[in-house]
């Protein structure tokens, strides 16, 4: 069968439970004896085994499976966690990830079978005897132990009872019906058990009901039991019927039928099912036993299952034919402009209000495209706790990771690319932010390092600060090393200001570390940072502390695809300047513009902000110089934290743009962001202000 | 034939019919150029524009025009009388844009006038040998002939490309 049209499904779904699967591992490090944790990780590795079954991958599936024996160990209390077994429990995702990112690239999981793993798993779900939970504080009753039935012993077969099954037992007797406890043994070579057991049911629910099933009737159905498995039913039938229908069946072994009397069955006690402290109940009447850790399974499978709803149903959507929506968008607001270029002439209430019409539906359209286009930060985010968790212990630091605003939502484009420089800049808090250990008592601070990971929105954009509260950059550090390269003389170096050393950090190949660690200091990094967030519209800013720490803060774009711009009119051009790096607009007069090393700037509030003369940059043809006035219209814009004045001749208006590309031949001129189509079927330029400020 | 009529209708549309008439030919859009006459496969043709408005983009070469609106997507034109070093003049009414498709992005160029469709078999296009030395010639495809006139006809993509 082709499984080809599935395997999108597949990829998708098996990264969800692998994160899944994360997030857990993490929680479980925190809180080992989470049994709705250990459950929930039991039924995600259960999950990819069978999807990666059905797919065909089996080198995955086997890593899966003998994962999950080892995670049903944890879950039966018959194993017991360590950190030993968690880091190899983590290994064992890691290789999960790797055989679904081979499949991703190649379409085939790849030939790595990680067999020391796989060892590893073996000897952990054997390795750990019995012995060895009896020694936990918490003192089991025996039955426990015997987890998974043993063919040998039949008659060992478990099963709880509540208050309810007793009574409905005990009705049961009252009337006169027999209530039989039957262990179905399976023949060794069964394959498929799960419908043998599906046959077998049918039967039984000819003649009788079923009131409980040890494993539960889910698992039973899951093929999740040996060769074995016990039911409790209500019949009028004789135990003999019983026993000649089900010994008919095909591949069943033996069938032991017991009659069950409500007065020999005892409760278990309601503080077991929290699975931490089961106590004595078994009881050996009639070779009914109580097995509690099996039974509370049942319940935590109901809270896991309303844990994973919780984490959020995703709709997949093919981004091709969002973008043919979001083209119609683009479309429906070039006609809204047009609308509004028209003269006044017919001033009639229906044309405002159709008008105002097609701009409520074009903005309502719009935010709903783009809402659709948006993603949390989360999915970015979440992969994060574990990539400290892992820096911690490489760098034999102790670090918590803070996350906050994970709900914080991004263009899905701009989403997908953030990942690489947030991990980058991570990396660099954690090596070169933080203090070893020791420094850090040393200089009175806490002995865990803090990072702390943030995102909101703030108007048009998302903001993303990495803070540390590690030793911060020390700038004459900076400073030395770049005299040092030769990229500055000494004495332009000392006159700069801090926060432009520090962008010196951004260019490529410069590193301060002393060392190379494997982590960081290679000096690849925070230029690839900056290359990458600017290509995404956005900026990269740090607030520095020698001692306190270091912030570095990364400013994007709500939205790629449309904005709101500035019409400018320079010469007879027409250009958009993008209204959210737009601080202000002022008029100076001639005289007020200063030459600094030939570089023209102004004083705005005793700020000296340089003046970008934009005929000039954009080589604006026929335009009368001094226009004959000696007032100038200055644009003040922002890049960063850094202001500078763009001069243009008049200012149009401010107006919902829809970016266009130039196309590919026209691809590369730095000081355009794109065009944009006016009302009145223009093109405009719009220019790109990170590259002229 | 006159192609005005068929501003903003796409060429290829005759395209199959005639194809199956005459196996060997190929369709080729005549225009003009400082009165030379070229020709463009028709295929390569999305469609014929008159002149309007063009926005400048800075920091290109002269013979980019800048870009026009199509129908709400952004194309860049190319003047090919600037591209072959002529003496540019004035649009008139007989200016057109020759849009067409190139690896997927369009592109427009700027032409003198749009003449009509011509066939040509195998036969009529001759091979360019080293007969010219000006700089069009890296252009070229061939020359067609027909009747007594000589078409050049242009390599697109080597004129956009370059």
């Amino acid at each position: 069968m082709d499984m080809g049209q599935y395997l999108e499904i597949f990829i998708e779904e098996s990264k969800e439970h692998l994160q899944r699967m994360n997030e857990c591992l993490l929680q479980l490090e925190k809180e080992t004896n989470d049994i709705g944790t250990i459950n929930e990780l039991f039924r995600v590795a259960h999950t990819l085994k069978g999807m990666s079954g059905t797919m065909g991958y089996s080198k995955m599936a086997t890593l899966t499976h003998d994962l999950e024996d080892v995670l049903d160990g944890f879950r039966s209390a018959k194993l017991f966690i360590t950190p030993e077994t968690l880091d190899l429990l983590f290994k064992c995702l890691d290789a999960l990830e790797n055989y679904v990112e081979n499949i991703v690239n190649t379409g085939n999981e790849g030939d790595d079978d990680y067999k020391e793993l796989i060892d590893a798993l073996s000897l952990v779900a054997e390795g750990k005897p019995i012995t060895e939970a009896k020694q936990n504080t918490v003192i089991k009753p025996e039955t426990n132990t015997t987890v998974v039935p043993q063919i040998e012993d039949a008659g060992q077969l478990i099963i709880k009872y509540n208050e309810y099954d007793k009574n409905v037992i005990q009705k049961a007797n009252e009337q006169g019906m027999n209530v039989f406890k039957i262990d179905i043994i399976l023949d060794k070579g069964c394959l498929l058990k799960a419908a043998r057991a599906f046959i077998i049911f049918q039967i039984l629910e000819r003649y009788s009901e079923i009131i409980k099933a040890s494993p539960s009737v889910e698992d039973i159905e899951d093929e999740k039991f040996d060769f074995s498995f016990t039911v409790v039913v209500i019949t009028e039938q004789a135990k003999k019927v019983l026993e000649q229908e089900l010994n008919s069946v095909a591949e069943v072994n033996e069938v032991v039928i017991k009659p069950v009397i409500a007065e020999q069955i005892s409760i278990s006690d309601s503080h077991e099912s929290t699975g931490q402290n089961p106590t004595q109940a078994d009881v050996k009447v009639n070779e009914i036993k109580v097995e509690t850790s099996n039974a509370t399974t049942p319940k935590n499978i109901d809270a896991s299952t309303a844990k994973s709803k919780k984490t959020g149903k995703t709709v997949r959507v093919d981004i091709d034919r969002l973008d043919i929506l979001m083209n119609l968008v683009s479309e429906l607001i070039i006609i809204k402009n047009g609308f509004e270029d028209l003269d006044g002439m017919s001033k009639a209430n229906t044309y405002n209000e159709s008008l105002e019409y097609l701009e409520r539906v074009t903005t309502n359209l719009h935010d709903a495209v783009m809402k659709v286009r948006m993603v949390p930060v989360e999915t970015v985010f979440n992969r994060f706790p574990r990539l400290i968790r892992d820096l911690s212990k490489d760098l034999n630091k102790d670090i918590e990771l803070v996350m906050s605003g994970e709900e914080t939502e991004l263009d899905r484009t701009v989403i997908d690319e953030i990942g690489d420089p947030l991990i980058h800049i991570l990396r660099n808090s954690a090596d070169h932010g933080l203090e070893s250990q020791k420094a850090r008592i040393e200089a009175g601070k806490s002995q865990t390092g803090h990072i702390y990971l943030r995102a909101y929105q703030d108007g048009n954009n998302v903001v993303i600060e990495v803070e540390d509260d590690g030793q911060g950059i020390n700038v004459e550090k900076v400073r030395n090393k770049i005299v040092e390269r030769g990229l500055l003389s000494e004495d332009i170096a000392q006159n700069l200001a801090d926060r432009d050393i520090i962008d010196y950090l951004f260019k490529p190949s410069f590193s301060t570390a002393d060392k190379i660690t494997d982590v960081s200091g290679r000096g690849v990094g925070l230029d690839v940072v900056k290359t990458k967030i600017e290509t995404l519209g956005g900026v990269v800013e740090v607030d520095t502390e020698m001692g306190k720490g270091s912030k570095f803060i990364i400013r994007l774009p709500l939205t790629l695809a449309i904005i709101q711009a500035l019409l400018v009119l320079i010469g007879k051009e027409k250009y958009a300047i993008p209204l959210n790096s737009i601080k202000e607009i002022i008029n100076i007069n001639e005289e007020d513009i200063k030459q600094v090393q030939k570089q023209e700037v102004m004083l705005l509030r005793n700020m000296v902000i340089p003046i970008v003369r934009l005929d000039k940059i954009l080589d604006v043809p026929n335009r009368d110089e001094t226009n004959g006035k000696k007032q100038l219209t200055v644009v003040i814009v922002k890049k960063g934290d850094k202001l500078s004045g763009f001069v243009v001749d008049s200012l149009i208006g401010q107006q919902e743009t829809v970016i266009k590309s130039l196309g590919k031949i026209l691809s590369g001129i730095k000081c355009i962001a794109g065009a944009t189509i006016l009302g009145d079927g223009n093109v405009a330029l719009i220019i790109d202000v990170n590259s002229l400020a | 034939m006159e192609l005005n009529t068929m501003d903003n209708s796409p060429l290829t549309t005759n395209n199959e019919r005639s194809e199956a008439t005459n196996y060997d030919s190929k369709q080729f859009v005549v225009f003009r150029v400082a009165n030379e006459e070229y020709g463009v496969d028709i295929k390569m043709i999305t469609t014929i524009e008159r002149i309007m408005g063009i926005a400048r983009v800075p920091k290109t070469p002269a013979y980019i025009k800048g870009v026009i609106n199509l129908r709400g997507e952004v194309i860049p034109v190319i003047c090919l009388r600037e591209k072959f070093d002529l003496p540019s003049v004035e649009y008139s009414e007989d200016t057109r844009i020759v849009i067409f498709k190139i690896e997927d992005s369009a592109v427009g160029i700027i032409v003198d006038s749009v003449a009509e469709v011509i066939q040509l078999t195998e036969d009529d296009i001759e091979k360019i040998s080293s007969f010219t030395n000006s700089k069009i010639s890296e252009h070229l495809m061939g020359v067609g002939k027909l009747e007594n006139r000589i078409i050049t006809l242009l390599n697109l993509e080597k004129i956009v490309l370059q």
